[in-house]
């Protein structure tokens, strides 16, 4: 490349730069852009993660699951979650290659049967493991899934955060809208709030207790969702990160899910 | 003295390995069966009290790419001595390498995409006095090497020794008049249990909706015939178990929430070439209500080519079925489905039910009605073998 392209480009992209951030539509794209450049390039990690479902009554129920997730350049990830609890569910495994706006590819593994089953991945607003996170909350979060809008930059805690509308463009998402505070420093978000098909509120998710994984990539510790229309909450606990361990996508093949352990 | 010494030394190997970084799973369960109508053979009962025990044993090896996988199974049933058995499900050395994967040992495997009927699973043997449906496996002796492709995998099998159907015995409902003598079986095969059966497979996704399994099985058949003989005095059925070649194919398109699913078979033995099939679909209504809850409505067809000389209830049937799942706490789900035999009058629903009690208990039920049974039909003699099942297992 010549250095008069170079420069051609440069004042191109700095010209573009320009009328986009002139909507707050376009400024809010602008953000989610820069958060997913942000985290991209982390390549793969495997996780622990303990779900603890709580009722209006303070009962609680417990899953642990470990996850596996490989980042993949121009689609959405490859991810494998393990399921270790409740122990009847033991052994069971799912796998899915998700894609932005198409449907995912998902399959379920059946250990008493041996079985590796495809399944409908359209079922995106149902409960997972019957907390209140929704598949579609725990999901990849590829830019193109919503359309975006700023609205404010305020204090969020210790950090400065820009508060942006997104709202989900699968025509089966379980929201109208949610509204989501992001982190201006390092893309870390700290609260969404969820809108139900009819507008009203449904629940809000808070994410705390953040590291920093190869000195860029945070991770929250924990999250926490609580539902305002049936009083029910759910808590993620999130440990044993590592990012980069080797994972390629042979890993990911739906045949891998008959031999996890 | 010294071999006494060397078994007490390789117990005490044995323990102190499973202590140390073992990977467990496995249940417990108490069971009855309870059949409300009465009896129609002599030696059969209304109730029947079991219970079973089953652990998954897995641990890796020293070596990097190895491990190993113990699943034993224990069923005691209080009235039917014939249901009170043990096997291994699984006893196996699973070998990564590369693009690779082996297993050596005795194996369990799954082919297929439906759900009122597994046709095109053949590896595995029925363990048919566990379930009438089909669905418990006894472990095959076999070598199994599985190469990764971009597009999916490719399979071998080598099975050098073939396992029995088990068959209801003489205190057992769900059974003809004449008991199954499983203690004289006959082989097309002169190597008998020994024939060295193979099977190939090749299994992948296509156009991200296709998932597409062709497979071809030269060996003893699974299922037997079932021969009348008078020889001995009292009349007793002999199973006989032919050579066959069979080609499979399983596909099922998952289109939103379609699933589109078939399975067929083309068989060649001695005297009979058929071909058989299933297929249909599985439709989905999410979040119906404004509830968490999903509701599946399934539709899927049967055919056999060899019609009524089939040996298999499917020749001519239709299943519809309905799933629903609660998606709650405790993973509440229902399964209904009855089979409509289109040649016959016959007809048998079934009704399966689950629910998980606190963090380790699951209660499930099952319903089985046979209705219209026509005396020309092979499932006559079950026509007074309604029942209910209720089973509690605890799980670790």
């Amino acid at each position: 490349m010549t250095y008069r392209k170079t420069l051609l480009i440069g004042l191109f992209l700095l010209f573009a730069g320009t009328v986009l951030a002139g909507t707050a539509e376009d400024k809010g794209l602008q953000i989610a852009r820069d958060a997913d450049a942000y985290d991209s390039g982390f390549g793969d990690f495997t996780a622990d993660m303990t779900m603890t479902l709580i009722n209006r009554k303070g009962q609680k129920s417990v899953r642990q699951i470990r996850i596996r997730t490989l980042e993949v350049e121009g689609d959405g990830d490859k991810s494998m979650s393990i399921f270790d609890e409740p122990a009847d569910v033991k052994g069971t495994a799912m796998l899915t290659f998700s894609h932005g706006l198409k449907p995912d590819d998902q399959w379920l593994y059946l250990p008493a049967l041996k079985r590796v089953k495809r399944i409908s991945s359209r079922n995106k607003s149902g409960p997972f493991m019957g907390s209140e996170f929704a598949f579609e909350d725990l999901g990849s979060q590829e830019v193109e899934k919503y359309d975006y809008k700023f609205l404010r930059e305020e204090p969020c805690g210790e950090w400065q955060c820009y508060v942006i509308e997104r709202r989900p463009k699968y025509k089966y998402s379980g929201y109208t809208r949610q509204i989501a505070w992001i982190d201006k420093d390092k893309y870390r978000i700290t609260r969404v709030e969820y809108f139900d098909r009819k507008n009203k509120p449904l629940k809000t998710l808070t994410m705390s207790d953040y590291h920093v994984y190869l000195d860029h990539y945070y991770r929250p510790g924990k999250m926490e969702m609580v539902n305002q229309q049936n009083g029910k909450r759910t808590v993620l606990e999130w440990k044993n990160y590592h990012f980069r361990t080797g994972l390629s996508p042979r890993d990911f093949n739906k045949n891998k899910l008959k031999n996890l352990h | 003295m010294n071999r006494l010494r060397m078994l007490t030394l390789s117990v005490a190997a044995i323990l102190s390995l499973a202590a140390d970084a073992a990977d467990w799973r496995g249940s417990y369960s108490l069971e009855e069966s309870y059949f409300p109508n009465d009896a129609l053979f002599a030696g059969q009962s209304d109730s029947y009290p079991a219970m079973a025990f089953e652990v998954e044993y897995h641990r890796d090896l020293p070596i990097p790419g190895h491990s190993i996988t113990v699943t034993p199974f224990v069923r005691i049933d209080d009235l039917d001595q014939q249901r009170t058995h043990a096997d291994f499900r699984e006893l196996k050395m699973h070998v990564v390498r590369g693009d690779w994967e082996w297993d050596l040992g005795l194996i369990k495997v799954f082919w297929g995409v439906t759900e009122s009927q597994h046709l095109v699973d053949i590896i595995n043997q029925t363990d048919l006095i566990e379930n009438i449906d089909g669905e418990d496996k006894l472990g095959q002796p076999a070598v199994h090497g599985l190469w990764y492709r971009d597009w999916g995998t490719l399979e071998m099998f080598l099975m050098p020794g073939f396992r029995q159907r088990s068959f209801p015995g003489v205190h057992s409902r769900l059974r003809g008049p004449l008991p199954v003598d499983i203690d004289h079986p006959q082989y097309e095969s002169s190597d008998k249990d020994h024939h060295l059966d193979y099977a190939l497979r090749a299994n992948g996704t296509f156009f991200n909706d296709w998932d597409i399994g062709l497979a071809w099985f030269s060996g003893t058949a699974r299922a037997p015939q079932l021969l009348l003989d008078t020889s001995h005095g009292q009349p007793r059925l002999i199973p006989r178990y032919p050579l066959i070649n069979r080609l499979s194919l399983d596909a099922q398109a998952t289109l939103e929430s379609w699933l589109w699913k078939l399975e067929a078979i083309y068989q060649d033995q001695k005297q009979q070439s058929f071909g058989a099939a299933v297929g249909g679909f599985e439709y989905t209504f999410y979040t119906i209500a404004n509830s968490a809850s999903d509701l599946g409505v399934l539709a899927e067809y049967h055919y056999d080519s060899r019609q009524e000389d089939a040996d298999t209830p499917f020749q001519n049937d239709l299943f519809l079925g309905a799933r629903w799942a609660l998606n709650d706490t405790q993973s509440t789900e229902v399964l209904a489905g009855g089979f409509f035999d289109l040649d016959h009058e016959s007809r048998s629903y079934r009704i399966e039910a689950s629910r998980r009690i606190g963090q380790n208990w699951k209660l499930s039920g099952e319903l089985q009605i046979f209705d219209r049974l026509s005396p020309q039909e092979q499932q006559y003699p079950l026509r007074d073998d309604d029942f209910a099942r209720l089973e509690l297992t605890r799980y670790f």
